[in-house]
């Protein structure tokens, strides 16, 4: 279960939108074998009858009206962190390549 | 040294409430001891502008006649995973270099509220990722004990900071250890609060469900004033306890183990650990039996699978968490040679802006939460992570707290475990289970290990929701070993001053 290909760590790195480099692949490949060979000791007790847990304490949802809250940010606020924006809204470069 | 300095934050809080000091004189003295010894330490990523004129509005507000709180006045160090308005928040992480936040998190807002003075931001491993502060992308801080020495992480910077006396009280935030084996390794203390008691806005998010803030601090009684200021149900965290707390200084003010049944966990007092961590935890446990503690052997036989677990829910929720660093709404932003698509550019931002640990946790992550390989490793982590419940909930039947040793060394050298991730990974041995139960922690100090003469920590655990007895059993063993020791063990930490001129050029932003 643990053999990880450099194939498949561009794929991930691609889904997790980051650019490796190839030596930055090659090196994570090795060592994501390592650590998967190490993680994959939950098996050994993760059996069928062992109900999973995603939250340490039981808790229900929360709701609340759907109506503006008092703690929003203007629009000033949202933009001020913000690499590029035209005062109004972020600015992005083309969601789309030429040959899309 | 400035006497100013060494005071706890409630002895500094009780002279700025009778007048003797005011929180200008108390906030210059720290800012000064930065400025002395930081440049050594690097336990600062920013030190806020600000402070001096905080600590005046606040010394003005109590010459008004103005109820203030125990902590009044006093500085208080944040670590860097918080956002707050007016310091940029970074969280060790070159793509958020000098984003300034546009509103506090909510405990940086409670602190400042109950009057502290926010003197700067602490550094930590890149985006909470490590347990030595090497991972930040400003450079690593340095253990105040040997600056050869990793101050322990991801929250370093915090434990430094007090431990060299920069700042009497700070912020930090544990995932698997990160307040907890600080502690344990800089001879201070740290609590990782019950999961939902301490609100996680404004924490920029490692792992949702396994993140807590909490208090570091020198002494028992300064993490439980802490608590008691930043504990509470917040509107703003759906994941937020909303139950009425107990006062923790109170818990500690009547500290009494007499009776106290505390079990020793059998599966983390083993030859794993350094002989010297296990000894001075042996006599720490002798100490409070002396004093009326009843000590008993507890198994919890799933506590060996809990790393493998945490190391896939903890990189599984940490690629989803940073997602959001995507180059549009805040921080770093690369475009590629030539243009590109927005997805060129986001991959080039993140390229960029993440160092090697974060790349390796978001691609682990990426991998355990993929169709095909989700019930095998995330699916399979999350049981066991039922597993160690059920193992704190059959010896929480049997004792009221549990009690290990923080962590298996004493500070390792900076760079011995940099190029071994697994090494790395196996400090959190002992402070990761109470995450993924939700449990809550302390760590404060047993002692030195006689081999090296390195801060050792002792660990005790309790169930959710009952953070005050920590602090009872925290308290009393903390006034037993300075009775014992004849005062703190930080007054047998070395002298910083001779290290003042020796400052270090790197990462200093």
């Amino acid at each position: 279960m643990s053999e990880i290909s450099a194939e498949q760590v561009a794929h991930l790195a691609n889904l997790a939108r980051i650019a490796l480099t190839d030596e930055e692949i090659q090196h994570l490949t090795t060592e994501l074998g390592q650590i998967m060979q190490a993680v994959e000791k939950v098996s050994e007790v993760a059996t069928p009858d062992v109900p999973p847990t995603s939250h340490p304490i039981p808790l229900r949802n929360v709701m609340r009206d759907d109506v503006v809250g008092d703690t929003v940010l203007t629009t000033e606020q949202a933009l001020a962190g913000a690499p590029e924006h035209d005062d109004t809204r972020f600015v992005v470069s083309a969601i789309l390549g030429e040959e899309q | 040294m400035s006497d100013l300095i060494r005071l706890s934050a409630a002895e500094l809080g009780a002279k700025l409430a009778s007048g003797e000091v005011s929180s200008v004189e108390a906030t210059r003295a720290h800012l000064d001891r930065i400025a002395a010894v930081d440049g050594a330490v690097h336990a600062f990523l920013h030190v806020n502008e600000a402070a001096l004129d905080a600590a005046s509005d606040i010394d003005r507000r109590r010459a008004a006649g103005e109820e203030l709180g125990p902590l009044a006045g006093v500085p208080i160090a944040i670590k860097d995973v918080l956002v707050t308005t007016g310091m940029p928040s970074t969280s060790g992480s070159r793509i958020l270099e000098g984003w300034i936040p546009p509103y506090d998190a909510t405990p940086v807002r409670k602190v400042r509220e109950a009057g502290m003075v926010p003197l700067g931001k602490t550094n930590m491993d890149e985006f909470a990722m490590g347990s030595s502060t090497e991972h930040s992308a400003y450079g690593p801080t340095h253990n105040p004990w040997d600056l050869d020495r990793i101050p322990g992480g991801s929250g370093g910077g915090s434990a430094a900071a007090v431990a060299a006396f920069e700042a009497p009280i700070a912020l930090g935030s544990d995932t698997g250890g990160s307040i907890r084996q600080p502690a344990h390794v800089t001879g201070t203390v740290g609590v990782k609060p019950t999961y939902g008691g301490v609100s996680r806005y404004g924490s920029i998010a490692l792992a949702s469900s396994l993140d807590q803030v909490g208090p570091v601090s020198r002494t028992v009684l300064d993490s439980a004033l802490l608590h008691d200021v930043i504990a509470g149900h917040d509107p703003l965290d759906s994941t937020s306890i909303s139950d009425p707390w107990p006062s923790m200084a109170e818990a500690v003010r009547r500290a009494d183990v007499s009776g106290l049944r505390i079990g020793v966990v059998k599966e983390l007092d083993t030859d794993g650990f350094q002989a010297g961590v296990r000894s001075r935890f042996h006599e720490a446990l002798e100490l409070l039996e002396r004093n009326g503690a009843e000590i008993v052997e507890v198994s919890t036989p799933n506590f060996e699978y809990a790393v493998a677990a945490y190391y896939l829910i903890m990189p599984a929720e940490a690629s989803s968490n940073l997602a959001k660093f995507d180059s549009v709404r805040f921080g770093l932003r690369v475009t590629p040679e030539g243009g590109g698509t927005v997805e060129q550019v986001m991959a080039a931002t993140r390229e960029a802006g993440f160092g090697p640990e974060v790349k390796r946790r978001v691609i682990l992550g990426t991998y355990a939460l993929s169709a095909g390989y989700y019930d095998a490793y995330y699916g399979s982590a999350q049981k066991v992570r039922t597993l160690v419940q059920r193992d704190f909930d059959a010896a929480f039947a049997n004792v009221d707290v549990l009690a290990t040793p923080t962590a298996p060394t004493t500070a390792f050298r900076l760079g011995e475990k940099l190029d071994d991730p697994l090494a790395m990974y196996l400090n959190d041995v002992a402070t990761i289970p109470a995450n993924l139960a939700g449990v809550p922690g302390i760590s404060l100090p047993a002692g030195l290990a006689p081999e090296d003469g390195l801060p050792v920590g002792i660990q005790f655990l309790a169930p959710a929701r009952e953070d005050a007895r920590l602090y009872n059993v925290g308290g009393a063993l903390e006034a037993l070993l300075v009775d014992r020791w004849g005062g703190p063990l930080l007054n047998q930490a070395p002298d910083l001053s001779t290290h003042e001129l020796k400052a270090t050029e790197e990462g200093v932003v």
